[in-house]
């Protein structure tokens, strides 16, 4: 078979093997979970053998029109350059893995058929935007992943936090979407086409009109689906999503999309210097911003969704710096390790009973009882913090040597400006992203107090996936000097001087929290051993998506003086841990304003034009009345009235034909 | 002769037949006005036919015809007016007044048909004995 | 404009007679005239008794007098066919059935108040209505008409009968089906059901 069939098997298999799971799940449920798991296996075989085929070389374009569709064609492509053949490779990868663990995790669900054919789904969207050659077929994929995750997100949807997020999740991503799709319309119609390559073309030929508002448009798209600051409300909530959906949906995929969308479309970005500063401006924030609130928050899940959030601002920063290279670097590394991140977790909130930081620093012996989350959580959670050799270690230093470079001019595609932006708060997140995961980890395996439950080992469906995901966690960064070739070429190792200000910040990081950890454990040592136990989950050998759909109904513990993040963050912890109250901010710009006005349409609508439509029911009732009273049954009176017409119709008759006759 | 004297003869006599079909309560009595509608239009038809002296004397032949047909109409309509009064025991026609609508105030007269129904119920068995 | 072209109509037909008969007035009526009229007021006095009688019986005889009076109206406008067979069948037949039918009816034979409805104004003025607005458009349309009656017979039964079987003899026989399905109906219609008999 041809690479191009091939490719175009990619995205097809997960798509049918979802339809087939819809069609089959109720009827024949011993097919659901190999057709759930097979095609995606067979997926990402053939994108594993797609990209060596591809090999970094030339890109693979291959067309085909389905129908003509107007001024601006539309085309079922192909595109597969170095980018997109590895990104399929980790999304084929990460999905096989969430699958597989799904069978172990979701092993009892009923709504698994449906759950399974979604993830499915979604794989196939994630494969057609990561292939597509066409901008519209891209949105297709794209959009389909939009409903994908608010299907999935609200797959607990007997508890009210999964249909507010599932809702959440929905909204934040389309009110990008809006803005992004007429961005999408914009570019075509200065570009005549809605290929990536003639797109491209346009662009190095300078036919763009207007770089600057197409780029802000496509942005914020960008922004909403990869989660950057001030559209990223949504990917927190979002936890309260099965676990896989999480590593699945909002770590190595969805998420990506935009940060590979940009990546893609990135000489229309570098077009406008305005659009490049504004990326680096939000990348900057969101970095930022996201380890402050990931420090300060309780929720294991959440923790790692506001690191999501801070490595897609890395991704962002290092396109702002125009470095694709690195971006998509980064994005494969984190991929790994972030997926790996969340299905350890999902592990833990099993053996623990609860999703509370809090509540699981109260048990002992957590690390005892999973020993393989344990160990490759620790590996996922130093190739977060990038130290070396992990492989965050390595893409982290591509983004901020491109950041370095661009801030000393040696780079100009974009201002340097934003190289300084970037540099600067890529360093300082260097530092947070160390702590906050070390205070997830001394948290979550050191904690002390009454022993943690013991229930088995876990499924090795659950377990194995874990060891496949660590070993690209562990070595990927390994392979740096071999990806040049397959990204536009720059140069991704790092150097010295980053190398060491990023790790000695980190390092930094990490120590401060230690011992922040190990002064307030000994100050607190007394109280801890009174308090009563913290809360968990009733009888924790369920099934493990029981387990966590149980959790999120827990209240969470009072504040713990025990926390180093609290004692880190100061004052700020407060707002950190509710997300500088962002929330609060969209209720009173977004949410207020729509439901004003939906009160004041409901009102105008009860008692204006509901008053029209009564008005007209009354108005034919009382005419009819009359009309009713007409009816006498008595013919005479009938015939007269009759009679009386006809009277009056040949009088005016016979006067018009006077007056006509006499003029 | 004046054409008018006929014309006008025959224009009184039919609105004074207009007058006892609306005014008169008795069907055999409205009939009669028939009648007189009847026989002024035949004076209208013999008097146009005299003035024009048509070939044909459709004029004639149609106040034949006229009278034929009044014949058979006066025939069918006893034998209704008697079947009424046979039914009924009674031939005032302002008294058979089954088609009015039931007396109701405006507001109640809502969309449900069941409540309009139940009324005239009494008077069709009546009529159907 | 209907008013025009039906005086434009009369007028050309009227056109011959009128020519030879310039004599006639308006004001200076003949003979035959004053006897139509004094026979029209009778037979307009009959029909409006007929109408406001409050004898039932009364009015069927009055009924005679105005179909009698209009046979005698068809003997001047020389129908003399038509006149007889206006005797005969309405004076004759047609009263004979309505009288009939009131004594099966079982109608009052006396005086009745009630013999008029209420609706007798509406009634009024829409008979008022119609006999001006018809009196209005003849007398407009037909002021210089005259009607020749000097020449021939043109009423005669042999006339009558020439025309009606020479001309009229389809229409006649379906007339004359129609007829007898209207027996057969007043048959049916007016016959006693077989329960009812017991």
């Amino acid at each position: 078979m041809t690479t191009t069939t091939l490719a175009v098997l990619v995205p097809l298999l997960p798509f049918l093997g979802s339809v087939a799971g819809l069609l089959l799940g109720r009827t024949a449920p011993g097919y659901v979970r190999p057709l759930a798991v097979l095609p995606t296996v067979a997926a990402a075989v053939l994108a594993v053998v797609v990209a060596v085929r591809q090999g970094g070389g030339k890109a693979i374009d291959a067309a085909t029109q389905l129908t003509p569709t107007g001024s601006v064609p539309i085309d079922l492509s192909l595109y597969i350059d170095g980018f997109a053949a590895l990104v399929a490779v980790l999304v084929g990868v990460v999905a096989t893995c969430v699958q597989i663990y799904s069978t172990g995790y979701l092993r009892e669900d009923p709504r698994y058929a449906s759950y399974a054919a979604l993830v499915s789904l979604f794989t196939s969207a994630m494969l057609l935007v990561v292939y597509s050659g066409d901008l519209m077929v891209l949105l297709v994929g794209w959009e389909i992943m939009g409903i994908c995750s608010y299907f999935l997100v609200g797959h607990y949807w007997e508890t009210p936090e999964a249909r507010a997020a599932s809702l959440k999740a929905f909204l934040v991503t389309k009110l990008g979407d809006v803005p992004f799709l007429i961005g999408l319309f914009a570019l075509a119609t200065d570009a005549g086409t809605f290929q990536i390559t003639g797109v491209l073309g346009a662009v190095a030929r300078g036919e763009i009109d207007h770089p600057t508002v197409i780029a802000l448009l496509l942005l914020a798209g960008v922004a909403g689906k990869s989660a950057q600051f001030p559209l990223h409300t949504w990917l927190p909530d979002a936890m309260a999503g099965p676990t896989p959906v999480s590593a699945l949906i909002h770590a190595a995929t969805m998420v990506a999309a935009g940060i590979y969308f940009t990546a893609r479309l990135l000489p229309v970005f570098a077009a406008s210097a305005a659009a490049m500063t504004v990326l680096a401006v939000m990348a900057a924030i969101t970095m930022v911003g996201s380890a402050l609130a990931a420090l300060a928050q309780d929720d294991i899940k959440r923790v790692l969704a506001y690191s999501t959030i801070g490595q897609l601002g890395y991704m962002a920063g290092a396109l702002a710096v125009g470095d694709r290279g690195s971006a998509v670097f980064h994005l494969l590394s984190h991929g790994a390790f972030k997926a790996l991140l969340f299905l350890a977790a999902g592990t833990v909130i099993h053996a623990a009973g609860t999703n509370s930081l809090t509540a699981m620093s109260r048990m002992s012996g957590l690390a005892k009882r999973i020993p393989d989350a344990y160990w490759t959580m620790t590996v996922a959670l130093l190739a977060l913090a990038a130290i070396p050799p992990f492989a965050g270690f390595f893409s982290k230093e591509a983004v901020l040597v491109a950041a370095e470079h661009t801030a000393l001019g040696e780079r100009t595609v974009a201002p340097a400006g934003a190289g300084w932006t970037v540099l600067v708060a890529g360093l300082l997140t260097a530092f947070l992203t160390a702590a906050y995961a070390l205070r997830l980890w001394l948290r979550t395996f050191r904690g002390r107090g009454a022993e943690a439950p013991d229930h088995g080992r876990q499924p090795i469906a659950m377990t194995s996936v874990l060891w496949v995901l660590a070993v690209p966690s562990l070595g990927f960064g390994l392979a740096v000097t071999y990806l040049d070739d397959w990204f536009d070429g720059n140069d991704l190792t790092p150097t010295v001087t980053t190398a060491v200000l990023g790790t000695g910040l980190a390092a930094a990081g990490a120590v401060i929290t230690y011992a922040l950890w190990r002064t307030l454990a000994a100050r607190t040592r007394v109280t801890a051993a009174a308090q009563a136990p913290a809360p968990h989950v009733a009888h924790p050998d369920a099934d493990a998506g029981l387990v966590e759909a149980e959790a999120l109904h827990l209240p969470h513990p009072a504040e713990d003086p025990a926390d180093p993040g609290r004692a880190l963050l100061g004052p700020l912890h407060g707002p950190a841990s509710d997300g500088f109250h962002l929330d609060a901010v969209y209720r009173a710009a977004f949410v207020r304003p729509v439901l004003a006005a939906a009160s004041l349409v409901r009102f105008l609508d009860r008692e204006v034009v509901d008053t029209y439509v009564r008005a007209a029911g009354t108005s034919a009732k009382g005419l009819g009345w009359l009309v009713r009273r007409a009816q006498t049954g008595n013919v005479q009176t009938y015939l007269s009235a009759l009679l009386a017409g006809s009277v009056v119709l040949a009088i005016v008759a016979v006067a018009l034909a006077n007056a006509v006759a006499g003029a | 002769m004046h054409l008018a004297y006929p014309a006008v003869l025959a224009a009184l006599l039919f609105a004074i037949g207009v007058y006892g079909v609306l005014a008169r309560r008795n069907a055999i009595l409205v009939l009669m006005s028939v009648e007189l509608m009847l026989n002024a239009v035949n004076l209208n038809l013999v008097a146009f036919d005299v003035w024009l002296r048509d070939t044909l004397h459709a004029g004639q032949a149609l106040t034949l015809f006229t009278i034929a047909i009044a014949a058979a109409e006066i025939g069918i309509g006893l034998a209704i007016v008697l079947m009424v009064h046979r039914n009924r025991g009674t031939s005032d026609i302002d008294r058979l007044r089954d088609t009015a609508e039931p007396p109701q105030p405006w507001d109640t007269a809502t969309e449900d048909g069941a409540t309009t129904d139940d009324t005239p119920t009494g008077e069709k068995a009546e009529a159907t004995a | 404009m209907i008013l025009a072209a039906a005086r434009h109509v009369a007028q050309q037909a009227a056109q011959q007679p009128v020519l030879n008969q310039e004599a006639h007035g308006f004001l200076s009526p003949t003979g035959v005239e004053i006897a139509f009229l004094l026979v029209g007021l009778v037979t307009l006095g009959a029909a409006l008794v007929t109408v406001t009688t409050r004898q039932l019986v009364h009015a069927a005889l009055w009924l005679v007098v105005a179909l009698g009076g209009l046979a005698v109206e068809y003997l001047i406008l020389t129908a003399e066919f038509i006149a007889w067979v206006q005797v005969l069948i309405y004076v004759g037949s047609v009263v004979v059935l309505l009288l009939f039918g009131l004594m099966l009816t079982k109608a009052p034979i006396g005086h009745s108040p009630d013999a008029d409805s209420r609706n007798r104004p509406v009634a009024a003025a829409v008979a008022l209505a119609a006999a001006g607005a018809l009196v209005w458009v003849v007398v407009d349309a037909f002021r210089t008409t005259w009607i020749d009656l000097d020449g021939a017979v043109q009423g005669s039964t042999e006339v009558s009968g020439e025309i009606l079987f020479r001309h009229w003899v389809l229409p006649f026989e379906a007339l004359s089906v129609l007829l007898l399905a209207a027996l057969v109906g007043a048959i049916v219609l007016s016959r006693r059901k077989k329960e009812e008999q017991r």
